[in-house]
């Protein structure tokens, strides 16, 4: 394995390798409770007390575990995890936990907190696996609030709806009353349809970036440039 | 708990159609993305959920009437691992009994214990209250229901690769609107029921 930054470590979970939009891992939970941006926030929530704390608990026992249970060993402490974030919803937030309660307990087999237990922190020291967790959990969360706002704006013409403390509630009314919403944004094919969306704008920058490249590099290239600006 | 033939039936066809576990609930997506590009292998695929849903069912059931009404603490936790410990048990049997079927579905067996789709089965069926019958009606629905998109998208697939994608839209950005699509279309089902 390659030597690694602290900074490193923190950074990669967030763009470069961001576990929904690059490796498309855990969309599950991106997909079904991303219908407003607070229902976004709160799984995001969940997920980075479950992966910080279970990449904490393994990278100290690492030496513990023996090798040939090990998956199992990090489901089951996985698991405990996601029974504390349960309980912890269902008591303190009823309201939200009658939205997002069902998905809480798929934490446990969100494929991205396993690979981040057997690819990280099983094998690097405590701090080292708390920053990489901090990282993961960071871009999840960044994909799960583009993924809300994108469905909450176009499917309920609202922003920031369900906070208590922001208008009453309701959230704030983006277009005025003639606005009719996008009914089908905030429904499952939705999700489907704004994650697409995302991915094909994210494709395409990425092609128009690796264009650029190459024409900045032009005499080793076979592409000649257009307007010859970018050629000098 | 006593049902008709006829609830029993709701029941079926609501989980496999309406509330269709990968179309309408987003589980077992990463099979659902992964190994969908083959008709084959997606039906093989869709043959060993139904298999493991069943057990699922069977195993969550008799957890809820022995061992969760004296530790309810213990249901993610139970449910995980005793399904995940019977399922290696029943693929190390299919191996020594019947390589032929192991080949055809063993390989996927290990791939879905883990599975959203699984867990979310049991807990739900847990939720909603079902007796053993219920429970493996609403399984056989499930394991079905995810077969059929799987075989669905796994068609669409094998049409796309013989036709010209922009490049642009070469990745999974692609499939999640076929995806999308093909939701849209499963939700004209909930008008079967009226009740």
């Amino acid at each position: 394995m390659r030597a690694t930054t602290p900074q490193q470590d923190f950074i990669r979970g967030i763009w470069n390798e961001n576990p929904v939009l690059i490796q498309l891992l855990g969309l599950c939970p991106a997909l079904a409770v991303t219908n407003t941006i607070y229902n976004s926030l709160a799984m995001s929530a969940a997920t980075l007390f479950v992966l910080v704390g279970s990449s904490l608990f393994i990278s100290t026992l690492k030496k513990v575990i023996p090798h040939e249970v090990r998956i199992s060993t990090y489901i089951l402490i996985i698991a405990t995890f996601v029974t504390i974030v349960d309980m912890v919803f269902k008591a303190l937030e009823p309201g939200l936990y009658r939205e997002i309660g069902a998905f809480i307990p798929l934490i446990v087999v969100n494929c991205m907190i396993l690979g981040r237990q057997e690819a990280f922190a099983s094998k690097r020291p405590v701090g080292r696996a708390l920053l990489d967790a901090l990282g993961v959990a960071a871009g999840f969360t960044i994909a799960m609030v583009m993924m809300g706002t994108v469905r909450e704006v176009v499917g309920s013409g609202t922003i920031l709806q369900g906070i208590p403390f922001v208008v009453g509630g309701d959230g704030i009314n983006l277009f005025g009353s003639n606005y009719e919403p996008w009914v089908v944004m905030i429904s499952p094919p939705g999700g489907f349809f704004a994650l697409g969306f995302i991915l094909l704008f994210l494709g395409w920058w990425e092609t128009r970036k690796a264009q650029k490249r190459e024409i900045r590099h032009w005499p080793h290239s076979v592409r000649v440039p257009t307007d010859g600006k970018e050629a000098a | 708990m006593d049902k008709s033939m006829g609830d029993l039936f709701l029941i079926l066809v609501g989980s496999m159609l309406v509330t269709n576990f990968t179309l309408f609930y987003f589980l077992g997506l990463c099979p659902f993305m992964g190994v969908s590009a083959k008709v084959g292998t997606a039906l093989r695929m869709g043959m060993a959920n139904i298999f493991v849903m069943t057990i699922t069912s069977l195993v969550a059931s008799f957890l809820n009437q022995f061992v969760l009404p004296h530790a309810p603490f213990l249901q993610v936790i139970s449910f995980i691992v005793v399904i995940a410990s019977l399922v290696q048990i029943v693929e190390m049997t299919i191996k020594k009994f019947s390589p032929t079927l192991f080949r055809e579905l063993g390989i996927f067996l290990p791939l879905i214990t883990t599975n959203c789709a699984i867990l979310g089965l049991a807990t739900w069926q847990t939720g909603l209250g079902y007796s053993y019958v219920d429970g493996l009606f609403y399984a056989l629905g499930a394991g079905f229901g995810v077969t059929l998109a799987l075989v669905l998208m796994a068609s669409i697939r094998e049409k796309m690769e013989l036709s010209d994608v922009p490049a642009v839209a070469r990745n999974m950005g692609l499939v999640l609107i076929i995806a999308g699509t093909l939701s849209l279309a499963f939700q004209g089902f909930s008008g079967l029921f009226t009740s």
